[in-house]
């Protein structure tokens, strides 16, 4: 079979085992909602903190879906020896890839079309204004987050600290990037951390789609920070890949 | 010939774990390589796998070098690994039909799980499985491509007596089939069982090499043992029929028996701790 169908292939099994692992489906699916409408609770709905709260947990879904879910997915496949299992069949690995990688992508979007839409219902925030510009950091925050993911599980030993790993990473980045609150008031040091790392980016190209309606134009820096990012994880996760 | 090993060696910076190992596997035999742990047994079969690089030497499976990594070589072999994962969450038909999927003529895949004697568990997830079934799911994968080469890392490790007399039908089946198996064991009688010729790998050189029974049938290789004196005395003799007649002969002459006489040829298992434990001895 061709690389596309077997690509296709892994792309419906992952989903359909995605779907039998409770914990993956809650922390993918459930923990975005629930930071959401405690967070909307607990401050309060003002518009200013909602226009902030959306495209931030929109960028949290992101980083999750994709950095999160495939550090996990990678460490936990290579230590089972199923990273090795492939490796020895005639599947072309680009297809395994693909498959798991666009099985990420559906959940990331999946997940950024619900916000958009819970907020829209429940908390009134508008419609996106440009969806060009949401589609293009949607897509980019997935390439960019996935492939840090995949470099970072070659970093992690073994499944039993990949959430120690990952936590580390995702806590404090959640924490500085503007996820949940305004980066304005922060320590100096804390906002050139956040700058220099790509959540921030995603998240401000997701506020300037959903909320301000700026264009691309007025996001330049964010979409080259991200790329750069991008193409440091491909770099790193085809460079260092292990399959065992 | 289906793999030809000519001066293959691996090393692992100071550590030299094959040091010049040279064999061929005919196509249709079955091939089993022994040795202890550490032997580099395992190395040299994940070099033939594709899954090691060789540091020197000559290697040909099913005629391409599996360095290469060739998609067509790996469409023509299957690999039963010492362990390898399964998706837990999948089932037993589901993992088989995925495999499956990616060879140009897969097997059947109930025709496929019923070869390895999985039949009722098609909707078991893999992680539900006891660790046995899960051997047999391994081989089960490793067969659903149809392969003409198949290689068997332990494949039985675990299994209880009946579910390893089992296996082994089943690889003689394959064997029937005129699948060439190159077979990795620790269990002396499975090799002994099941090879057409063994290789006994130490310290990553082959020090002997042959078809099991020939192994055993060196030079004084007959025993021949007795009681006396509530004593167990054990004889070597290139010659039983001499030494069985003197014997015989002084014991009839005495008036007496020779308690639990045995004649025996020293098997497999014998041989090769012979030959693998002389650097214990030394």
């Amino acid at each position: 079979m061709n690389t596309a169908v077997l690509a296709w292939r892994q792309f419906r099994f992952e989903r359909k085992l995605f779907w039998r692992n409770p914990s993956a489906a809650f922390f993918n699916f459930t923990l975005p909602f629930l930071f959401l409408i405690l967070i909307a609770s607990v401050f309060g709905a003002d518009r200013k903190e909602l226009d902030i709260l959306i495209p931030g947990i929109a960028g949290l879904s992101v980083l999750g879906t994709t950095f999160t879910a495939l550090a996990y997915t990678f460490v936990f496949n290579r230590e089972q020896g199923i990273l090795k299992r492939i490796r020895g069949t005639p599947q072309p690995p680009i297809s395994y890839f693909g498959g798991v990688i666009a099985s990420a992508v559906a959940n990331a979007i999946v997940q950024v079309a619900l916000i958009v839409v819970i907020g829209h219902v429940l908390y009134n925030v508008s419609w996106p204004k440009d969806y060009f510009e949401l589609v293009v950091f949607v897509v980019l925050g997935v390439v960019a987050f996935g492939s840090l993911g995949i470099a970072f599980a070659q970093a992690i030993p073994n499944f039993d600290a990949a959430a120690a790993y990952v936590n580390a990473v995702f806590l404090p980045v959640i924490f500085i990037s503007g996820t949940f609150y305004s980066t304005d008031s922060m320590p100096e040091l804390l906002k050139a951390i956040a700058v220099a790392l790509p959540l921030k980016h995603v998240i401000d190209g997701l506020h300037g789609a959903i909320v301000t309606g700026q264009g691309l134009s007025d996001n330049l820096t964010a979409l080259a920070v991200v790329a750069g990012w991008a193409v440091a994880g491909l770099f790193v996760a085809v460079r260092y890949f292990r399959w065992e | 010939m289906a793999i030809q090993v000519d001066g293959l060696r691996k090393s692992y910076g100071q550590l030299e774990a094959v040091r010049g190992v040279s064999f061929v596997v005919r196509r249709g035999e079955v091939f089993g390589l022994l040795g202890p742990n550490g032997a580099g047994k395992t190395t040299t079969v994940e070099i033939l796998e594709g899954y090691r690089e060789r540091s020197a030497g000559d290697v040909s499976v099913l005629g391409f070098d599996p360095a290469s990594r060739d998609r067509e070589l790996r469409s023509r072999v299957g690999i039963v690994l010492q362990s390898s994962g399964f998706y837990p969450r999948a089932t037993v038909r589901e993992a088989v039909e995925h495999f499956g999927a990616a060879y140009p003529r897969p097997r059947d895949a109930e025709e496929t799980i019923a070869l390895v004697g999985l039949q009722g568990k098609e909707d078991t997830r893999a992680g539900q499985l006891s660790g046995g079934q899960q051997r047999r799911l391994d081989l089960a994968l490793a067969l659903v491509g149809d392969p003409e080469l198949i290689f068997l890392d332990e494949p039985t490790t675990g299994f209880d007596p009946a579910a390893r007399r089992a296996a082994w039908e089943v690889i003689r089946s394959l064997r029937g089939l005129g699948k060439t198996i190159l077979l990795t064991t620790h269990y002396l009688d499975e090799a002994q069982e099941l090879s057409d010729r063994v290789a006994i790998v130490k310290d990553g050189l082959i020090v002997a090499e042959g078809p099991p029974s020939e192994l055993s049938r060196r030079p004084r290789s007959y025993r021949v043992s007795y009681q006396e004196n509530g004593h167990r005395v054990e004889l070597e003799t290139e010659d039983p029929t001499e030494l069985l007649h003197r014997l015989t002969g002084e014991a009839l002459a005495r008036g007496a028996r020779l308690e639990g006489l045995s004649v025996s040829r020293p098997t497999l298992e014998e041989v090769y701790l012979e030959l693998t434990a002389e650097e214990a001895a030394s």
